[in-house]
């Protein structure tokens, strides 16, 4: 399948898959969880390429598996010229100084018997022989960055709160200057309040340091706000993909319309013939023969439970898995 | 520009650390006021200064037998009356501290250190080397321990250094099976897949992320254990592969003095009181550390 997209690259992720192994007992043939199925995408440099979808629909497990903090079961990933499959733990762990990950819950990601300096200078302690003033030169300067103060820096964790604990997070990924970030739902953790706060941040530190972003949401609200571009995940494999603009305005895939149709609308005279997605997500582990959505979608048809559709593209940047693309 | 001289940089190094030194502070403070932390450093203290100052404080000469003053009961000078060799057991518990502290020290070091390192090593990796290690305490703990410390000191040759050796080998199991446990729950938190993200290899993790987190529970197992270590040498010295008799080893003087129990009460009593207090003594320092080591229950 080719992909073409004028502008650069940072990354390229080819057929990825992630099977967990689940042994129920030593005599069946071993079972597995498809958390990511055979996915492929590409993120332009300098852009916030959002990936968006249920609760099970692996996107954890891509964030993870493109960044090799879970080995994938097949598949490449290029960053730029690079394949991160091919490196070994060595270079893999030097390598690590360009792409870094804030992860959901920021009440576990952060060490909680070392102080906020020792947790954002560690990476500077593994990958550059600095003193250890020049350490706490640049912990505070990135610290400030991400609207922390200096006094902060000989804190422990559990004096902090989501919000900070956040920033810290944040610092801790910035502080080695990377290139790529993959956020891993960073504010579902948080108040709304402080989800736009830290969200404002993110993109400002975005623009200014140039950065590229991977971001993990199940929010639609923050990818409209956030996304450059937008891949919508369902059960392991990417459904639809696109620009924001493809996405939010021609949708094309039935269970993207769905995700649409359940953002809750303020206005309560509005009462449209709304569609919302019917029973739970099915198991990965049998996921239903031909299209994988088959079972939940209102334009279901015989073809959908036989053949499973390929990711096609309907326009330049626009790609649809799905049989009857343009439902309406 | 200004040259910044050595002292310069000194004086700046420590301004930096100021918070850091007040930290500290803090630690002390806190142990201040941590009653049962201050009572437990107390009783250690005073048996480490009976330790250090034993030929001063003892009134006789824990080894000298005097048959004539055989089995007296306590008064002025005998504090806790004599022997049935008519040695003095002050004098005996004094001089018993010190092979109490050198079997403490050795033991919770070999055991304590060996069970941890192991335990942790087997928890993070877990796999192939978990199985090895964790079979290999399956058999250390399929035997009843009294019995597997008296094959090994029946082995190395009934002295006091191979007595410790005996209780160790017994006794890392349970550190081993501590830690492992921890270092398993652990792993998996969160902010261990970021430190690994940000590039630290499996060294570092496991003894700068994973460890400190397993050291709590083991200080307190330790502390818990002191007692039992201390019984065990003593079980070892009653059947003659430990401590030999003329050593005023605490336990072996409980031992011994249990023929006597019924007319002679003070020959098993007053060592009996001595590890009853270290072991109290160390129980509450433990507690008390755990208390002040964990920074979300400070302040």
């Amino acid at each position: 399948m080719e992909i073409e997209v004028k502008s650069e690259m940072l990354m390229k992720v080819e057929n990825l898959k992630k099977y967990f192994p689940i042994s129920k007992s030593y005599f069946s043939h071993s079972v597995h969880v498809k958390a990511v199925d055979d996915v492929t995408f590409m993120i332009p440099t300098k852009s916030i390429f959002a990936v968006v979808g249920e609760s099970g629909s692996g996107k954890t497990t891509l964030a993870r598996t493109v960044l090799r903090l879970i080995e994938p079961t097949s598949g490449k990933i290029f960053y730029e010229d690079e394949d991160l499959t091919k490196f070994n733990s060595k270079q893999l762990r030097s390598f690590r100084k360009k792409m870094q990950i804030i992860s959901q819950d920021p009440y576990n990601s952060l060490h909680p018997r070392k102080l906020v300096k020792d947790i954002v200078g560690e990476g500077l302690k593994i990958h550059f022989h600095m003193s250890s003033n020049a350490i706490l030169d640049k912990v505070k300067e990135t610290l400030e960055r991400v609207g922390l103060r200096e006094e902060h820096m000989f804190r422990y964790p559990h004096e902090f709160s989501g919000g900070q604990r956040q920033r810290i997070a944040t610092a801790r990924a910035l502080v080695l200057k990377p290139e790529f970030l993959v956020l891993d739902e960073p504010t579902s953790a948080l108040d709304v309040s402080v989800q736009a706060i830290i969200l404002k941040m993110l993109k400002e530190l975005k623009k200014s340091l140039e950065l590229t972003y991977l971001f993990i949401t199940h929010d639609l609200a923050v990818v409209d706000y956030m996304a450059d571009y937008v891949a919508v995940m369902y059960l392991g494999q990417i459904m639809e993909m696109g620009t924001k603009e493809d996405i939010f305005n021609k949708t094309a895939h039935p269970y993207t319309l769905l995700l649409m149709n359940s953002i809750p609308d303020p206005d309560p005279h509005v009462r449209r013939g709304k569609m919302i997605p019917q029973g739970e997500i099915p198991s990965s582990v049998n996921p239903p023969s031909g299209c994988r959505f088959h079972t939940r979608c209102p334009y279901a048809k015989e073809i959908c439970k036989r053949e499973e559709p390929k990711l096609v593209k309907i326009s330049g940047t626009h790609f649809v898995k799905c049989h009857f693309p343009n439902p309406t | 520009m200004t040259i910044i001289t050595k002292e310069g940089k000194f004086k700046e190094f420590i301004k930096r650390r100021e918070p850091i030194i007040e930290d500290w502070k803090h630690s002390l403070y806190l142990w201040k006021s941590t009653k049962l932390a201050m009572i437990g450093s107390v009783i250690i203290g005073i048996l480490l200064f009976v330790v250090i100052f034993a030929p001063l404080i003892a009134p006789y000469d824990p080894f000298l037998n005097n048959m004539a003053e055989r089995l007296q009961a306590p008064n002025w000078s005998h504090f806790f009356g004599t022997d049935q060799f008519g040695r003095d057991i002050f004098s005996r518990v004094i001089y018993g501290s010190r092979i109490e502290i050198w079997i403490i020290f050795l033991v919770s070091l070999i055991s304590g250190g060996a069970g941890t390192l192991l335990g942790v090593i087997s928890g993070y990796f877990g796999g192939i080397v978990d199985e090895i290690i964790m079979r290999t305490t399956d058999m250390f703990l399929a035997f009843p321990s009294l019995v597997l410390a008296m094959a090994f000191a029946a082995a190395l040759g009934p002295s006091l250094t191979n007595t410790i050796i005996a209780i160790s080998i017994v006794g890392w199991t349970v550190f081993a099976r501590l830690a492992r446990a921890e270092a398993m729950k652990v792993k998996k938190q969160p902010y261990i897949e970021a430190i690994r993200s940000v590039g630290a290899g499996n060294i570092r993790i496991m003894f700068f992320h994973v460890l400190p987190m397993c050291l709590s529970p083991i200080l307190v197992q330790l502390t818990l254990r002191m007692g039992t270590i201390i019984l065990t040498a003593a079980g070892l010295g009653f059947l003659g592969l430990g401590v030999r008799p003329p050593l005023p080893e605490w336990g072996s003087m409980v031992s011994d003095g249990r023929s006597y129990l019924v007319g002679q009460w003070w020959i098993s009593t007053f060592p009996g009181i001595a590890i009853a207090l270290v072991v109290l003594g160390f129980n509450f320092l433990g507690d008390g550390i755990r208390d002040i080591m964990d920074p979300r229950l400070r302040r």
